[in-house]
């Protein structure tokens, strides 16, 4: 007996390490993702270490240095890499503390939207009929508003700030995965093996979220993956139009508001270095998100 | 010794079609008032082809979807589950093996977890006397205990049906429905898959509804046979009643739309082509 | 009688994540004009596979050798793609296991049958109407003026199969491929698709190929069989002698497995039969 256990216990590590192996051979496949993830990884390396990696910190000015260019052009200085901004900031330090932020927004708000996204979903879903009707018309009328308008509307209901604006980002994207969800859980449903829970007595509960839920997962992780560029995306917009996270916090949107007025001056490190951040972080997380989908999606897999 | 564990009285199962916004909303009888008795251990086939209304039938016998009109006994205790919520007690008496052996299993459940899923949810079992079972269960049905672990999508067709079959005993039913089981199965395992079905009714003395399109796998393992035709039964008898001597038109049709194999109907199709040449 | 197609030694094989899988390991085909020819296997025995890869429908994923493939004396081997597409469309065509899927549900079926005529045949409208009406009468469908306006959906399993089949005839193809052409099907209907199989057979004097699981279907069409385990030819005999003297132990347990063959109780499996084989060949050793 002993015998038999530690037999089946290796077998299903080892079936693991082979599923590993295997979601592995399909995503490796998309080059493109490979160099996603490894961007996204240095980029939470950089989050988690920002205080040893950056050379200043990110409200400290330097009266001496204001407005300095990257040390690669004329007038740059050691100890400013990428240059200053109007305030004698370090715009290096102020970048690598930018990105605990736009981590931490894609976070929270994919997660936020995430569950209620599945709660919902798999309820409509599961039941149908008239719950069904309403969830889905009240989706219907979020869908309905441009996505960022409905979000400046309720961070101006819930007053501006990095909590509000990550409220609304999640509360714009619920859709998304309603609808996902939805759709996921009335294809299974009719499946065979959720009639045979049924038989073996499961109730709706059980039913719902623990035969039906974990394999409609693959979509709602590819989905969420491109909320999380996108909820970064949208932080930044609000941040920009001063709804988001408010000076002098670093994050990248409140950044490039700050410097608004260099657009047409000649300190163009001012605008764009927080620019690329925002366009480099968001691409690399849209390739994950498309390798993600050629390794889970079994229908784009063998063919 | 022949106690009824089955009856049916004038079972009708009707769908409600369309009636939506627009189009008036029609009235499917997808089972048209029928009538069956089962006796303990033994085995009743229902035969057909697809849209007669058999498997619907079957899923009224598993309680799955209640039947519109008629009585259903089961053990002799009425049940009608659009009325009474199913009890833990009734549940434990009749469990359902599907055709689909792919399709039958959660893709995310361990063995073990599928098996002790039925004990968990109506018995108060401790998971060590839960797993004991399962292992208990897998040796029974031709696996191995090493296999409690695994994931569905580890085995073949045939060990997933066999899967299947050790979750439908894990209560100790006495009733059993197999709808098609055996018809997504290549021929060799369909041979052994049939041969453990023999074994577990003799074993537990079981009481099988076979519902099945294959003639041949019905007059293999059946004792009455019953054919439906668009949702009535046109044929009802013991299986060498029915084989020998079928007194409806569409059993005769359908006996002879079943392929033929033996040597004499080959040398005669064969004479016959070379005789059109 | 002439060869129609004749493959020696055809190997297939494909690239997955666990290394090279061989489907098909070395066998060698041949089919004559006017002859059905069933290829018997259970599923993984690579009985589709060897016919896909015939017809150049294998993904890329596939590596196909053979020694030698010709198809009424061309050389499929060193043959252009574009040529080969020409020979495949015209004088070669296949049918499938689900009608349903095979159709495209957004086009009448009328369409789509006059489309196979428009490209391979270069016929008008008016000239394509008239074939599409003749060939549906030829594969049995009622009404066909009617029926060529309906949709895939509108029609039922068995519909499907006959217009896959009017649109497989519908070039006079020389060779006719069937995969599991009725495993679809209900008993009634597949004897009525079957019997219009070799009825069209025998009228167009084609080479049918018959790919199942089903002896059923063998002992009901087939002139001549091959029987595939595991990408392996095991037999290859006329249908008489192989259902009454099978020289393979394999095709004999597949017979005896099936439940009209069954003797006592108990079915008997193959399992059950290679390991008696073996234990034979043991004592006589």
């Amino acid at each position: 007996m002993a015998q038999t256990n530690i037999q089946s216990g290796t077998s299903t590590d080892s079936s693991l390490r082979r599923q590993l192996a295997e979601f592995w051979y399909y995503f490796s496949e998309n080059r493109g993702a490979v160099i996603g993830l490894a961007v996204f990884i240095l980029l939470i390396i950089t989050a988690i270490f920002a205080p040893w990696i950056a050379p200043h910190g990110p409200a400290d000015q330097y009266r001496d240095a204001v407005l300095l260019p990257p040390i690669f052009q004329e007038g740059g200085r050691a100890g400013y890499l990428l240059g200053t901004d109007a305030v004698g900031r370090d715009i290096l330090s102020r970048l690598i503390y930018g990105a605990r932020y736009s981590l931490f927004i894609g976070i929270v708000v994919t997660c936020i939207a995430l569950v209620g996204g599945i709660f919902l979903g798999v309820i409509a879903g599961y039941f149908r009929g008239w719950v069904d009707t309403v969830i889905m018309r009240l989706m219907d009328v979020i869908l309905a508003f441009p996505s960022l308008l409905l979000a400046l509307v309720l961070v101006a209901i819930i007053g501006p700030g990095l909590t509000g604006a990550m409220i609304s980002i999640a509360l714009v994207y619920q859709p998304h995965f309603v609808r996902l969800t939805r759709a996921a859980v009335m294809a299974e449903k009719t499946r065979d093996y959720v009639v045979a829970a049924k038989v073996a007595g499961a109730g709706p509960l059980r039913l719902m979220f623990k035969t039906i839920l974990p394999n409609c997962m693959a979509p709602l992780i590819v989905q969420a993956t491109l909320s999380f560029s996108n909820a970064i995306l949208d932080a930044a917009a609000l941040g920009f139009l001063g709804y988001g996270a408010q000076p002098p916090a670093s994050e990248w949107g409140t950044m490039l508001a700050d410097a608004r007025e260099f657009i047409a001056s000649g300190q163009w490190w001012v605008v764009t270095l927080p620019g690329l951040a925002i366009l480099i972080t968001v691409l690399a997380i849209n390739l994950v998100g498309d390798g993600l989908r050629d390794a889970l999606d079994p229908k784009l897999k063998r063919s | 010794m022949s106690e009824i564990v089955l009856e049916g009285r004038n079972i009708v199962r009707e769908y409600h079609v369309g009636g939506g916004l627009f189009g008036k909303a029609k009235t499917v009888q997808a089972v048209k008032g029928v009538n069956f008795t089962v006796e303990k251990g033994k085995t009743l086939a229902i035969v057909g082809e697809s849209g007669c209304g058999k498997s619907t039938l079957g899923r009224i016998l598993t309680l799955i979807d209640p039947q519109t009109s008629g009585e259903l006994l089961i053990d002799g205790k009425p049940i009608n589950i659009a009325k009474d919520k199913v009890t833990t007690e009734m549940r434990r008496k009749v469990q359902i093996i599907f055709q689909n052996p792919y399709g039958s299993l959660n893709p995310r459940q361990k063995i073990g977890e599928v098996l002790g899923e039925p004990l968990l949810l109506n018995t108060k079992k401790t998971a060590a006397e839960r797993r004991e079972l399962a292992m208990q269960m897998l040796v029974k049905v031709g696996l191995g205990p090493e296999h409690y672990n695994r994931y569905p999508h580890m085995f073949s067709g045939g060990q997933r049906q066999r899967i299947a079959i050790a979750r439908a005993l894990m209560l100790s039913p006495s009733l059993l429905v197999l709808d098609e089981p055996v018809s997504a199965l290549d021929l060799s395992v369909q041979a052994q898959v049939l041969n453990l079905l023999a074994d577990l009714q003799d074993e537990f003395n079981l009481t099988y509804v076979f519902i099945s399109h294959d003639l041949s796998v019905v007059r293999y393992i059946a004792d009455d046979v019953m054919v439906m035709y668009y949702g009535e039964v046109v044929e009802y008898g013991t299986r060498d009643e029915v084989f020998s001597n079928p007194q409806h038109s569409y059993t005769k049709t359908l006996f002879a739309a079943t392929p033929k194999s033996d040597v004499e109907s080959i040398r005669a199709r064969i004479a016959k082509k070379k005789a059109a040449a | 009688m002439s060869k129609l197609l004749e493959i020696k030694n055809l190997s297939v094989g494909f690239d997955t994540s666990n290394g090279m899988f061989m489907a098909v390991q070395g066998i060698d085909l041949s089919v004559e004009a006017r002859e059905v020819l069933a290829i018997v296997g259970e599923s993984g025995s690579g009985k589709s596979v060897a016919m896909l890869a015939v017809m150049g429908l294998l993904p890329k994923s596939a590596t196909v050798t053979a020694d030698s493939m010709t198809f009424d004396g061309h050389d499929m081997l060193t043959m252009t793609s574009k040529r080969r597409r020409e020979i495949i469309g015209r004088d070669v065509a296949m049918i499938f296991q689900e009608p349903m899927a095979s159709l495209n549900p957004c086009f009448t079926v009328g369409f789509q049958l006059e489309e196979v005529l428009r490209v391979h045949m270069k016929l008008d409208k008016k000239a394509r109407r008239a074939r599409a009406i003749e060939l549906f009468k030829q594969v049995g469908i009622p009404t066909p003026e009617e029926r060529l306006n309906s949709y895939p959906h509108q029609m039922s399993g068995g519909q499907c199969q006959r217009v896959m089949i009017a649109i497989a005839i519908a070039c006079n193809p020389k060779l006719l491929i069937a995969d599991e052409p009725t495993t679809a099907l209900d008993v009634t209907i597949q004897k009525q698709i079957l019997d219009l199989l070799v009825r069209l057979q025998a009228e167009h004097g084609m080479g049918l190929i018959m790919i199942t699981h089903d002896m059923g279907v063998v002992a009901e069409t087939a002139d001549r069989v091959i029987v595939q385990y595991k990408g392996t030819k095991m037999e290859e005999a006329d249908v008489l002698t192989l259902f009454e003297a099978p020289k393979s132990p394999y095709t004999r347990a597949l017979l005896s497995a099936l439940p009209e063959n069954a003797t006592g109780d108990r079915l008997s499996t193959v399992a059950d039969f290679m390991k008696n084989e073996a234990a034979n060949a043991g004592a006589a050793s």
